[in-house]
């Protein structure tokens, strides 16, 4: 793997340290938050070891803080790491081959920025090299700044006088704006908004944020009807 | 939360990242499911961002914490970095509370 390594350019190493450091800053906030809000810090932090997707452990500690179930902050994680299925067969190709515990830490590394990187070259040996230092930079990086974040956020007194609350709806909303660029995608996020707060005052937390996914009704249905036109 | 929680949220997602690499021989995810899947995280990710902003418990938050989320969104629209946005939110929700709105 070594000579692979050489194949990688200044530019590249120079975005991925920025992607890295951008992380960083949203890692220590998940870990700083996560405490504040009065989880213990070997939650954020195994967390991020062994989850190591950003969006869904933000979700998983949201729905717990607001009072959810377990089970309500597993499912939300999870439907929205299922974005990470198709990026896995995208990739795939990168992880093929070799022995089976290289595929297993491989498949750990997975994230959207690991796999955005390694999609840009078409070179097998280069996406492969770009694909496992971004992966390791990350991880590294990610973890670190999760720990750092929930010892500060341990040394934080009162978080609402603070303001800490506000801060994680503001992280999600920075996170999501590149999301909704499309139009069809807003609209079902607005429907599935709509639905999780007129549900709040009846539903036991954690699962408003479920019944949101009726906001993709609209784009079932689309996706079906284009499927038969197609047939 | 339970370690259950943090080992069946990672085990799930390691299933859902070993799935490609280990099928794709085997099988291919259709275009319509593809789509769904990418649409179905930001729907999530707002419905949260809504419920944390809005809500507390059955209730409504009051109306510091959405006037700080405000204010991070605005700068966040106008592309301001991310630890600005962050501390921006937090700094007015305390500023208001500071001032007895809750």
């Amino acid at each position: 793997m070594s000579s692979s390594w050489r194949t990688l350019d200044r530019g590249i190493l120079h975005d991925i340290a920025l992607v890295c450091l951008a992380d960083a800053v949203v890692g220590a906030s998940f870990g700083a938050i996560a405490v504040g809000g009065g989880l213990p810090a070997w939650v954020p932090i195994t967390l991020s070891l062994l989850v190591f997707a950003g969006g869904s452990q933000f979700a998983a500690v949201g729905v717990l803080l607001a009072g959810g179930g377990p089970l309500a902050a597993v499912a939300t994680g999870l439907v929205l790491n299922t974005r990470l299925l198709p990026l896995g067969f995208a990739v795939a190709d990168v992880l093929g081959g070799g022995p089976w515990w290289k595929k297993l830490v491989g498949a750990h590394l997975l994230t959207d920025e690991s796999a955005a990187f390694a999609l840009q070259h078409q070179d097998p040996r280069r996406r492969r090299a770009v694909f496992w230092l971004c992966g390791v930079a990350l991880f590294l990086c990610w973890n670190l700044a999760v720990a750092l974040g929930a010892l500060v956020g341990s040394a934080i007194g009162d978080t609402a006088a603070l303001g800490l609350d506000a801060a994680f709806p503001a992280v999600l909303l920075a996170l999501l704006l590149p999301l909704l660029d499309r139009r069809s995608t807003r609209d079902a996020a607005l429907i599935g908004a709509a639905a999780a707060l007129l549900a709040t005052p009846f539903l036991p937390p954690g699962l408003p944020v479920l019944l949101a996914l009726v906001g993709l009704a609209p784009a079932i249905r689309r996706t079906t009807a284009t499927t038969k036109e197609a047939r | 939360m339970p370690l259950f929680t943090v080992l069946a949220l990672a085990a799930g997602t390691f299933a859902l990242r070993l799935a490609g690499p280990a099928f794709r021989d085997r099988l291919r995810l259709p275009a319509h499911l593809q789509e769904l899947l990418s649409v179905a995280a930001p729907v999530l990710l707002v419905a949260l961002l809504a419920t944390a902003t809005l809500t507390e418990g059955h209730g409504f938050a009051g109306w510091a914490r959405p006037a700080g989320v405000l204010v991070g969104g605005v700068l966040a629209v106008r592309r301001l970095p991310f630890p600005v946005v962050v501390v921006a939110a937090a700094a007015t929700t305390a500023l208001l509370r500071l001032c007895g709105v809750a």
